[in-house]
């Protein structure tokens, strides 16, 4: 396995995923990933908690109460 | 609670007539606004606050609504435009200083050895995990568990992953550098993760 720890693997992994590391960081990154199972199912398991994240806010409607509608609505006159 | 009116989506042609009323000030006009808008704005304004702030934090978006609609022009959806400005008026009502203060996230974080190993055995999620869980489920779990995360890394986990704010925007609204978003939304992400992690990691080998 490659010089870089789990814990920094962790530490820097926003960075990873949107490319912000340099090259050579980036490979060792990889090569870490290849060799580790415990971090390979942390990467997955970030990934797949953002992709909850959003499926959790999709299509988030609901009635609007009746006495904030006419809340609203005499502010609006005030 | 029923509908008082069942209102079918707008077609483009006609947010742009309910638009060219709202700017001749027809009451009528005001009132669909409201109904056909506020249920989603209402639920944005509960992702960052209480009920009852966030019903305030509606009136105070549709008020800035009336007030701008002469420079809505247009290019942005009716359901964005609005959308953006209840974000806005959702962090007016969040405590500035408060966002400021840097909140510990350490128990929720993940642990390590000395030697930088993980402290705990990584099972990984099974890949039906959210499948079995239902999708129902998943969600009520997901947005319980965004709920447990304090406020300053909940606010930028939701503007950053969830209104799709960029790190830059997100820092501004703040009053936080763009370091500090990045650091927050990371911690976040991870706190969330441990969170779901007894739940979605069942039935791993």
């Amino acid at each position: 396995m490659s010089d870089l720890t789990c814990r920094e693997l962790a530490d820097f992994l926003l960075d990873y995923l949107e490319g912000e590391l340099p090259a050579a960081q980036a490979r060792t990154f990889a090569d870490h990933l290849a060799a580790c199972p415990a971090c390979e199912s942390y990467l997955d398991s970030y990934r797949r908690t953002v992709a909850l994240e959003r499926q959790a806010f999709a299509d988030d409607d609901c009635d609007v109460p009746e006495e904030l509608v006419q809340a609203i609505l005499a502010a609006r006159r005030a | 609670m029923t509908r008082t009116w069942q209102l079918a989506p707008l077609t483009a042609a006609g947010e742009a007539a309910l638009v060219a009323r709202l700017k001749r000030g027809d009451e009528a006009a005001y009132e669909e606004l409201v109904r056909r808008y506020g249920g989603r704005l209402l639920q944005v304004a509960r992702r960052y606050l209480r009920e009852e702030d966030a019903r305030d934090a509606v009136q105070d978006a549709f008020v800035s609504a009336f007030k701008a609609i002469d420079r809505f022009d247009g290019r942005a959806q009716l359901a964005t435009w609005l959308h953006r400005i209840v974000v806005n008026a959702s962090l007016m009502r969040l405590r500035r200083p408060a966002m400021q203060r840097e909140e510990s996230l350490e128990p929720l974080l993940p642990r390590f050895l000395d030697d930088g190993h993980f402290a705990a055995v990584r099972r990984p999620w099974p890949e039906d995990a959210e499948a079995r869980l239902g999708r129902a489920e998943t969600r009520r779990l997901v947005r319980r568990s965004i709920d447990r995360l304090p406020e300053t890394y909940r606010t930028v986990l939701l503007l950053r992953d969830i209104e799709e704010l960029d790190g830059a925007e997100t820092a501004e609204r703040l009053g936080i550098s763009p370091g500090a978003v990045k650091v927050r939304l990371h911690r976040a992400r991870q706190a969330l993760r441990e969170l779901l992690d007894p739940i979605l990691s069942e039935g791993a080998a």
